[in-house]
């Protein structure tokens, strides 16, 4: 037994080493990211970086398939583009042990919404696990591991922010399980998903979850602890941590498994305790599937359904003060929000973009602060991807040739932008498309992708080549350019050719992070 | 009521709070107790304002301290101090590096922040970078100094902070590290 001081996605990778993984993929996303950059680092383990989170599970389920146990992390909203393969994995189920983790991001610290992703669990039928604090998320994700193989299932591991990143004390056995990789059986009832299979398969996913309703009651991860039965709570992850800071007398139910609920042991739970309050972050995904039960618990009439909560949140609910001092200090201070670094690469094309006064579609990552002072040159900031599309449509409706241009990073191009090329190629639109390649993945800590040349691992591989891409869908100079990032000049004649041209248009603006830049010295 | 000790540290996205609260999470760990750290990665770090929570003590569970608790409250930028006041008590120990970084788009940096603090708490320790810089020769090893400083306010053995030091600081710089951090210990108030 050895004590660690490990991060819950230092964990969440250990856990998944020490279960016996051997494959492990995702794409890059806070706050998931870190878990696959420790997995990496394991003997005899399989990582990589995939084009997007739709790629990186289908190759997770083929791998399970095939018998390994494997890994897949995502941030939040990563698992929406997932999702098209998760709805029918859910339905074909595993061969080795198949866990996938969703990072969410309640506050969004670095996200665009705040989905709780719980709700997948139930959408999808699949059930989920919560750790609160990093032991649990090594323990957890062994476990679920186990209980994939179990029950035939995809394993959902869900984190938020203030796990991944949280650093805690673990003790670490150092045991390994190994697993054995036995090859993929031919299985067409089972993995070949027709109309006809399909639905008996859905048969066993519905049978599935009847079973884990009866068992999860006797899962040792739902922890019933009754001390003062006037008061008690049902929570779960984080908010079981900030409910025994405040209330360290009160009776808990606190659920390991969130999916699906333990329903005699919240009956149980709710005889035993008088008043009932349920905490939990974002949706009341517990409380109406509690109050469906036919109980009677409180939840968001006290506690927030959006941010994150906190000690102070549940104080706060019930009108406990905070013991702050109250300083005389009529200082004003200007707020501080996140913007491009000094030096970066973006700075120059949002310069210009802003003096060009042209609607400009925007995407996710580093430079989606072009948005801010001074730039003030983002209009549109949807998902991955979407800068090239709904560029599209803007231009659809306005019946103009040049009035939109789209922006985008190199790694958010490769996950999910040149579908959205080959659409307007394809459809004839007369967009400029430009292309930030800062030569990483900045935002989420300088991951390396299709562009850059090299794996995950740091391995030499190819790089795409935009000149080769832009003109497989006959995008040919004059109207593919590359230009230098910190040539503001060349930059703005350039544009303004392009969008004089009225055609159909991929600019490449090419200069390094400069954090990068740093780190390779 | 569990007996917790709570430090707070920060400041401004690029400034080492992250390495900085490592060490002390890690030390507090050494040193026997039971420890947690939150904080948060990703687009904040952009020049935004950063911070760390650090709790260490028999049994932690938030890794987030409630507010008014900080034990010792340690700020790298001036005006950065004015936004977490609410986790500060009378007894809090509050560690103002007089730094000013200037937010993106904003041209005067707010005035009086050192004089309004000291009038109204007891326990402000002021830090001049400049002066603790000179001591240790090298502005890289600032916030190893700093700590060394602060390790005075914190009950952990010496040969905890040695080894918290070395399991955190990049390789080869552990010398000069431990030496900045010793200094800065040697500092009097």
């Amino acid at each position: 037994m050895k004590k660690k001081l490990l991060s819950g996605n230092e964990a969440v990778a250990l856990g998944a080493y020490q279960a016996g993984a051997t494959v492990g993929c995702g794409y890059p996303g806070t706050p998931s990211t870190q878990i696959l950059e420790n997995f990496r680092n394991y003997k005899d383990v399989y990582t990589e970086w995939s084009t997007n989170e739709k790629v990186a599970l289908e190759v997770a389920i083929g791998s399970s398939l095939a018998g390994a146990r494997t890994l897949f992390t995502s941030k939040h909203v990563g698992i929406n583009v997932a999702a098209d393969p998760l709805f029918t994995l859910s339905y074909i189920g595993v061969k080795g042990g198949l866990v996938v983790v969703t990072s969410d991001d309640p506050n969004m610290h670095s996200s665009q919404n705040e989905q709780d992703n719980r709700n997948y669990a139930l959408f999808a039928k699949m059930p989920m696990f919560e750790p609160a604090d990093s032991q649990e998320a090594l323990d957890f994700t062994k476990l679920a591991f186990e209980l994939s193989e179990k029950y035939d299932t995809p394993v959902f591991l869900r984190t938020t922010t203030r796990i991944s990143h949280s650093k805690t004390v673990v003790e670490d056995t150092e045991t390994k399980t190994e697993h054995k990789v036995t090859g993929f059986d031919k299985n067409p009832k089972k993995y070949v998903m027709i109309p006809n299979y399909a639905r008996a398969r859905h048969f066993d996913v519905e049978k599935r979850i009847v079973d884990l309703v009866n068992d999860s009651s006797n899962f040792s991860i739902n922890k019933t602890e009754i001390k003062d039965t006037d008061i008690g709570f049902i929570t779960s992850g984080i908010c079981y941590t900030y409910v025994k800071e405040i209330f360290p007398e009160a009776s808990i139910l606190k659920l390991g498994l969130v999916y699906p609920l333990p329903e005699k042991l919240i009956r149980d739970f709710c005889s035993k305790v008088k008043k009932v309050y349920v905490v939990e972050e974002l949706d009341p995904f517990f409380e109406t599937q509690i109050k469906a039960m036919g109980l009677n618990v409180e939840g968001k009439n006290l506690f927030p359904i959006t941010g994150e909560l906190s000690p102070d949140a549940i104080k706060k609910a019930f009108g406990k003060e905070s013991l702050a001092k109250k300083a005389d200090i009529n200082i004003q201070i200007p707020a501080r929000p996140p913007a491009l670094c000094p030096g970066c690469p973006h700075r120059q094309i949002f310069a210009i973009l802003n003096k060009l006064g042209l609607i400009v579609s925007g995407d996710i990552g580093c430079y989606t602060l072009g948005v801010m002072p001074p730039f003030s040159s983002m209009d549109t900031c949807v998902d991955m991807g979407a800068s090239i599309t709904v560029a599209q449509g803007i231009e659809i409706a306005l019946k103009q040739k040049n009035k939109v241009v789209s922006v985008i990073g190199d790694s958010t191009f490769a996950h999910s932008g040149i579908t959205g090329l080959i659409n307007a190629a394809y459809n004839r639109r007369n967009l400029l498309m430009i292309v930030l390649d800062n030569g990483t993945t900045a935002m989420t800590g300088m991951q390396p992708n299709p562009f850059s040349g090299e794996t995950i691992n740091l391995v030499p591989t190819m790089s795409i080549d935009y000149e080769k891409l832009a003109g497989s869908v006959g995008i040919v100079a004059p109207n593919f350019r590359i230009v230098d990032a910190y040539k503001p000049e060349d930059i703005e004649k350039t544009i303004k050719e392009l969008m004089d041209s009225e055609k159909i248009s991929l600019l490449v603006v090419k200069g390094p992070c400069v954090i990068l830049k740093r780190k390779k010295k | 009521m569990n007996n917790i000790f709570n430090i707070l540290i920060v400041g401004v996205g690029g400034q080492g709070i992250i390495l900085a609260s490592d060490v002390i999470t890690e030390a507090a760990m050494l040193a026997g107790f039971d420890a947690k750290k939150s904080e948060i990665h990703g687009m904040s770090q952009r020049g935004g304002s950063v911070f760390s929570h650090i709790r260490f003590g028999e049994k932690v569970f938030s890794p987030v301290i409630p507010e008014s608790e900080a034990n010792i409250l340690i700020s790298l930028e001036e005006m950065e101090t004015l936004r977490w006041l609410s986790y500060v008590n009378e007894e809090t120990k509050i560690f103002f590096m007089k730094t000013q970084i200037l937010p993106a788009e904003i041209n005067d940096y707010p005035q009086g922040i050192e004089e309004k603090m000291k009038k109204n708490y007891n326990n402000v320790i002021t830090i001049i970078p400049e002066e603790l810089i000179k001591k240790i020769g090298k502005p890289k090893y600032l916030n190893t100094a700093l700590l060394g400083f602060v390790s005075n306010h914190i009950n952990f053995t010496e040969d905890v902070w040695k080894k918290a030091i070395s399991a955190n600081v990049p390789d080869g710089t552990f010398d000069e590290n431990w030496n900045a951090f010793l200094i800065g210990k040697g500092v009097n108030k």
